[in-house]
């Protein structure tokens, strides 16, 4: 099994509610199940199994169990992405979140990073305003003109 | 096979792309700028990603958010469709770059047959045909320019070695228009390619347009798929295509196609192309080349059987041609009509949104649209909304089934030019077939001039 075909298992675990998941496919196994955190776990069950075992951060990044229709998002000024790419809240991984919800920022602030072709480009506040919510998850692919964050 | 493609266009060639993927069990990622979030194979993909705004140099034409869409849905493969950077050497490069497959020809190939000059040189060399001229960018001596103009003979032809598919092209009757025309070619060159190198062909009065369909593959099979005949044109954009073409004897036409096979197997050249030729009094001329999917292809797909744009998908995957020359057959007629989204007479676009769509069916009838009822036509892009074909045994089987099919159409809300093509079906020229490439246009000031 490759680290794609994983990722998708636990995307799937994540948004469906299941607790656990167990799949044999020839040697391999995968058994996927919800940590105490809320966060899943892929635990490669047979030795045989080839693909080099999942590091869960690195594909569970897409962040806390997702919660099914998120709560109402909050009014305010919203800044939607300028382009295609992944979105990272820090400068590195492991590092210190650009901003947290509640902070106060000023037009011209980095807030976010995103990647697009092996690019890091920072993301900057075009107003000054209070964090009121992060609306998308560290490292999900955005799209141009999705909403990042509400200023309040 | 691949597992999943994107879809690096919009309209009509996008749900096109998308069907042949989905027949293959492909996953499709579509991409579409804001103005296109509503188009319906975007709701039918599996993955879509909003690219930019509206303008096309922000979305359709915006590479690295192409590319970063490629990369954040793990696709394995790219899809250009036509127009936009279909023959865009640049996105080729960077997309194989960035680790993809570009389903069409190599980087290099469509660079080099991009320009026009190199193309004819090429196409000489394989022994084909071309429009007399003299085939090296114009020099900048006007004694020489001159001198060239007069050894090929007017009227002559400015052409823009960048340009094509009709634009970048100026006419000269007289030796004192000359100078002028071609500074004023260069300069419109400059500023619409890129590329002020311009040259001159011998100006063909009353050709035809023929242009030849070819499939190769990776391993140097070529097989072409006989002609269409796109005479029946307004400012250079096709406004009627059919195959096969009428009144040309079929022993002069396999001989071009052949040599077209031939010139793609000598120069390595994968995927889909098309030839296209002036022919006039019995004799082709070649004058360019495109390095992709063309518009009127479901006329030869009638034809044949074929399915173009999914032997495309086969030949980037590094499958080899299962069809040899020998096995394609050629059976009946067929016609297709462009539906844009225009006033029939004036040309002046009609974007906007369409309140009631009714598409014609029957037997030999073919849509290939992906607007619908309740669609908002953006006013952005071009104004194609789609094409009705019709199939049949004959010509004329297929023009009566094509004038059945526009009467039952119903397109409401926006103007579409299907009366226009409701009038050329009666046409008794064009129903006679043979028509050349300026009868569209006189036939319309004659029109404008009876008013």
């Amino acid at each position: 099994m490759d680290l794609r075909k994983i990722k998708t298992l636990i995307d799937l675990v994540q948004q469906s509610g299941i607790a656990e998941l167990e799949i044999t496919e020839g040697e391999e196994r995968v058994r996927i199940s919800r940590g105490g955190a809320g966060v899943p776990t892929a635990v490669p069950a047979a030795p045989a199994m080839t693909a080099v075992p999942v590091v869960p951060s690195a594909a569970a990044a897409p962040g806390a169990a997702a919660a099914p229709e998120a709560e109402p998002v909050p009014e305010g000024h919203v800044i939607r992405s300028p382009m295609v790419g992944t979105f990272y809240r820090s400068s590195a991984p492991g590092a210190k979140a650009f901003v947290e919800v509640g902070q106060a920022v000023k037009a011209g602030d980095t807030l976010c990073i995103i990647e697009a072709m092996k690019l890091l480009n920072e993301i900057e506040a075009d107003q000054d305003g209070i964090v009121k919510a992060v609306v998308v998850e560290n490292g999900q692919p955005v799209e141009y003109g999705e909403p990042l964050f509400i200023l309040g | 096979m691949f597992e999943k493609i994107l879809i690096a266009n919009r309209g009509e060639v996008a749900l096109r792309i998308q069907r042949a993927c989905r027949e293959l069990g492909i996953k499709t990622v579509v991409v579409h700028s804001e103005a296109d979030r509503e188009a319906k194979y975007v709701k039918l993909a599996d993955e879509s990603v909003c690219i930019g705004p509206p303008p096309s140099s922000a979305s359709y034409l915006n590479i690295p958010a192409i590319i970063s869409a490629a990369e954040v849905t793990d696709a394995e493969a790219v899809h250009p469709g036509w127009g936009f950077l279909a023959e865009s050497p640049d996105f080729a490069e960077r997309v194989v770059q960035s680790g993809f497959v570009f389903i069409g020809p190599k980087a290099e190939t469509i660079r080099i047959l991009g320009d026009k000059v190199n193309a004819k040189n090429a196409m000489k060399k394989a022994g084909i045909p071309v429009v007399p001229g003299v085939d090296e960018p114009l020099p900048q001596e006007p004694n020489e320019v001159v001198k060239i103009a007069r050894s090929i003979g007017y009227p002559v032809i400015i052409k823009a070695a960048g340009g094509g598919g009709g634009r970048g092209m100026r006419v000269v009757h007289t030796e004192a228009a000359l100078l002028t025309a071609v500074q004023t070619t260069r300069a419109e060159a400059q500023a619409a390619f890129g590329n002020a190198a311009v040259y001159l062909e011998k100006y063909l009065e009353n050709p035809r347009h023929i242009e030849f369909q070819v499939l190769a593959d990776r391993f140097r099979n070529a097989i072409h798929l006989g002609e269409r005949d796109c005479s029946m044109q307004r400012r250079h954009q096709k406004v009627i295509e059919e195959a096969p073409a009428m009144h040309i004897h079929p022993r002069g036409r396999i001989r071009i196609a052949e040599r077209c096979a031939e010139a793609c197997h000598k120069i390595g050249y994968e995927g889909a192309a098309t030839f296209e030729f002036l022919y006039e009094n019995g004799e082709f001329y070649f004058i360019e080349i495109n390095t992709r999917l063309q518009v009127e292809h479901p006329v030869t797909e009638m034809i044949t059987g074929i399915d173009i744009v999914q032997q495309q998908i086969r030949i980037a995957a590094g499958e080899r041609l299962r069809i040899r020359q020998r096995d394609v057959q050629f059976r009946g007629h067929a016609i297709e009509c462009r539906i844009n989204a225009e006033d029939p007479y004036r040309f002046t676009p009609s974007p906007g949104r369409i309140t009631s769509f009714h598409m014609p069916g029957g037997p030999g009838i073919r849509v290939d649209s992906h607007a619908y009822n309740g669609y908002f036509v953006p006013p952005n892009y071009d104004s194609l909304i789609g094409k009705i074909i019709a199939y049949g045994d004959t010509r004329e089987q297929a023009i009566a089934r094509l004038s059945i099919a526009l009467s039952e159409t119903v397109v409401e809300g926006i103007k579409t030019n299907i009366p226009l093509h409701q009038e050329l079906l009666l046409d008794a020229a064009f129903l006679r077939g043979g028509t050349n490439i300026h009868y569209l246009e006189q036939k319309l000031a004659k029109l404008a001039r009876e008013e």
